[in-house]
């Protein structure tokens, strides 16, 4: 990706229209942006589709809309299902000579929409390969209705539903891994960070061109992770630092780690930053336990992605 | 127009046949007793090439109507099936269909929902969905499973509101009867091509946003017009295919009725039983008649209370129960259309029946006007409503 | 169509679609903002930094820079995070006010 040149091709004329009610600071608006700018720079018909969430409810606020591109909004869980539809319409109307261009279809869904409550629509749709992009906005957690733990929220975190008291440290199981189930379909899936948007770029160029294609995001959210609005990028940045979140992709069972920071930083350094994980940072021994705990279970899973990178190298 | 020579075929097959020659860009669907025969049938006009659908084979009748939903609003030809916990499962979905305003026409194979868990038929399952804001059309015979296929997709197209087909699971669907198809070029002329207009994704329009307080009423007045509009559409289209097909169909059948003394009003395959016991009863010199519904969304109230104004007793069939309700679904609003007729109005009495495919005997139907027989002639009803076929003790 | 606000539902587009691509640049959520991005312009490379990961698209390209769309920026300060060179200061918008009205007066 070459900034100067995105930015002369796009111009203010962003597909993605501000005026949205995305909170301050929220970076499931860089990555929707993000993903709008690439499929407008490549010249791509685009129709969007997302799930119930942040996203969703924040940029089509009846009579606003923040999108450009056609655009549909089903329900929560059927975003992929929702898809599929679309691209069989397509094609038939193609087939019948009603429709002479091509259209990329893009859908968004958070976490929630995702891991949880779509995952059926998701993995039915990749088993039966219907041609779209599927991003993952992924904050840790169900955001739009106030912040209540998902599949994806990692151990240890407060939410309102997983909230830290006198006998709980916040959530109890870690989180679900659901780039390995995207892959299990035989699919191009790949993780990757708001804050690392040429290795974003990268992937969006693979997965536009080998679809059905899932891309995991990491989006740190302020309200819900408890930091001042201007830290998003710096988090996320962090979260890679950490190996917490490792960039890597599986190209069709092909894993491949796409960054190894030269000294990975300590996890207490990303816990630090946000407020969910506010109760671990009394030095007391419990605590320093479980810190330990997490930072024994992002190593394993560092070695353990570099290992698969290694049995499935060519 | 003449049809083709009659061809054996079920309720399912002659959906089948109505959907392969209504040519869909897409078909969604999910099996499920006793609907599968129809996916069943058309999966395989897709595999010989008899018609060049998409058809998507999801997970779950929840991605089948959410597939349809995103096909419909990508301005194709949409057609799906289902049934019962089916229907239930994609009931979310299928009030997003119906605000919308997407096309889709589903052929319900009725059954009762669970629990316990039942495969038979009745119609709990389409009740459950009565004001998702779909066009409901109750069918008795296979070959109206095939005409009535049609017809609800020209008017579910002209009206941009979906509909869905309702013939008794495994009682019509897996009955074999003699169906009449019309000739495909027939077909694509009465059909022509969908066109959404500018309601479709091949413009840059938002679907599905936020509906807040300031503008979700306005929305649903529409929707509530756009039924209350659906009738004058609904009886165009009724005309303009009994012409082309020589059927005779109309918003409901009324058979012997005109100069009846009493009245049963059903739906679906049990019309079929009670014509019959009409017929013995005028043998007898009983003014029997019956009113079959074909339409219950939208309700034709003003139609219905002149059809069914010159009774003495009429006997409302559900084949529901509304748990906690005053009688089911037809009964109650039947009874309220007919509450405006002013002087003296018909008495009025509701039987529930064949629940989870519980058989209606002739001998039900001869109780029933031996019952409706003795308040007509003064007595007071010692009930309102009750079930009729079940172990009382 | 663009709809103006108190429209009866038979002048609505069918089935609540909104036909008038982004039309969310209607909706100033300028007003969220306490503090406002000030850029400094001698400093500014021009790198784009800022307006690729301006979440609200409120920052705007002119003659190869940037300038700030203040109609609907909501003054997260993510802009200044990420510019090289520090050419984004945040001021808060109660002090911009004083300087503006000369007075102490707090919004």
């Amino acid at each position: 990706m070459n900034i100067k040149q995105l930015a002369e091709k796009i111009g203010n004329n962003s597909w993605f229209a501000p005026g949205h009610r995305l909170c301050a600071g929220c970076n499931a608006g860089i990555i929707a942006k993000f993903v709008l700018n690439f499929a407008q720079f490549k010249g791509y018909k685009v129709i969007t589709v997302l799930a119930t969430g942040c996203l969703e409810v924040a940029t089509t606020i009846f009579p606003y809309t923040s999108w450009k591109t056609a655009y549909m909004h089903n329900a929560f869980e059927n975003a992929a299902a929702t898809a599929s539809g679309i691209g069989a319409a397509l094609k038939s109307l193609k087939k019948k000579g009603l429709l002479k261009e091509d259209y990329k279809i893009v859908v968004f869904g958070g976490d929630g929409g995702t891991y949880d409550i779509g995952l059926q629509s998701l993995s039915g749709a990749l088993e039966r390969k219907h041609e779209f992009v599927y991003i993952c906005y992924d904050n840790e957690a169900y955001m739009n209705t106030g912040i209540q733990r998902s599949s994806a929220t990692p151990m240890l975190a407060s939410t309102t539903t997983t909230p830290s008291g006198k006998v709980s440290k916040g959530k109890q199981q870690p989180r679900k891994d659901l780039i390995a189930i995207a892959a299990a379909h035989d699919v191009y899936a790949a993780q990757t960070s708001v804050s690392h948007l040429q290795d974003f770029w990268k992937k969006l160029e693979k997965a536009f061109n080998d679809q059905p294609a899932v891309l995991n995001v990491l989006s740190p959210c302020t309200r819900g992770w408890y930091f001042p609005p201007d830290q998003g990028i710096k988090i996320a940045k962090l979260a890679v630092e950490t190996n917490y979140w490792p960039l890597y992709e599986v190209d069709h069972g092909r894993w491949i780690l796409n960054y190894e920071p030269k000294q990975r930083k300590p996890i207490i350094e990303w816990l630090k930053t946000q407020g969910r994980f506010k109760h671990l940072l009394q030095p007391t021994q419990e605590n320093e336990k479980l810190i330990a705990q997490l930072q024994e279970m992002v190593d394993k899973r560092f070695e353990y992605i570099k290992k698969l990178a290694r049995a499935t190298s060519e | 127009m003449k049809h083709e020579k009659p061809l054996p075929a079920t309720g399912a097959l002659a959906a089948a046949t109505a959907m392969k020659q209504a040519k869909p860009d897409v078909v969604a669907a999910y099996p499920i007793t006793p609907q599968t025969p129809i996916i069943e049938a058309f999966s395989k006009f897709v595999a010989n090439g008899d018609v060049n659908t998409e058809l998507i084979l999801v997970e779950s009748e929840h991605s089948a109507m959410s597939a349809c939903v995103g096909a419909s609003a990508t301005g194709a030809r949409v057609m799906t099936a289902t049934a019962a916990n089916g229907l239930a499962l994609m009931s979310e979905i299928v009030f997003i269909a119906a605000s919308l305003r997407l096309p889709i026409v589903m052929n319900i194979a009725s059954r009762a929902l669970s629990g316990p868990i039942n495969i038979h038929c009745d119609h709990s399952d389409v009740m459950l969905v009565r004001d998702s804001g779909w066009i409901q059309v109750f069918v008795e015979n296979p070959q109206e499973v095939y005409d009535y296929n049609l017809i609800a997709l020209k008017i579910a197209e002209n009206m941009k509101i979906p509909a869905m087909v309702i013939q008794d699971g495994f009682i019509t669907s897996h009955c074999l009867e003699p169906v009449r198809f019309l000739p495909q070029q027939v077909v694509d002329n009465f059909l022509g091509v969908y066109n959404p207009g500018n309601h479709s994704l091949l413009n840059p329009i938002t679907f599905g946003p936020l509906d807040l307080y300031d503008y979700y009423f306005e929305h649903k007045r529409q929707q509530l017009q756009a039924l209350e509009d659906s009738k004058q559409v609904i009886k165009q289209v009724l005309k303009e295919y009994n012409n082309l097909a020589g059927t005779n169909y109309n918003i409901f059948e009324t058979y012997k009725l005109e100069d009846a003394e009493l009245g049963v009003v059903v739906a679906g395959s049990t019309a079929g039983t009670l014509k019959h016991v009409v017929n013995v009863l005028r043998d007898k010199g009983v003014k029997a008649g019956l009113l079959k519904l074909g339409f219950f969304r939208p309700f034709f109230q003003e139609e219905l209370k002149q059809a069914l104004k010159h009774l003495k007793a009429i006997a409302i069939l559900d084949r529901s129960a509304s748990f906690g309700a005053f009688g089911s679904a037809f009964y109650n609003e039947i009874k309220s259309a007919l509450y405006d007729l002013p002087g003296e109005k018909p008495k009025v009495l509701g039987y529930i029946y064949g629940l989870g495919g519980r058989d209606f005997l002739i001998q039900h139907g001869f109780e029933i006007f031996n019952e409706l027989q003795k308040i007509a002639t003064g007595a007071e009803p010692v009930f309102r409503v009750r079930c009729i076929g079940v172990r009382e003790g | 169509m663009q709809i103006k606000p108190g429209l009866p539902w038979k002048e609505l587009p069918l089935g609540g679609v909104i036909d008038v691509p982004g039309s969310s640049v209607e909706f100033h959520t300028g007003d969220w903002r306490s503090s406002r991005p000030v850029i400094d312009l001698n400093k500014c490379t021009g790198c784009m930094l800022c307006w690729l990961n301006c979440p609200d698209n409120a920052i705007k390209i002119k003659n190869g820079k940037v300038e700030i769309d203040y109609d609907h920026c909501k003054g997260c300060g993510l802009c200044a995070s990420v510019c090289p060179v520090k050419a984004i200061s945040m001021r808060r918008e109660a002090l911009e006010e004083e300087e503006r009205h000369g007075s102490k007066h707090k919004p």
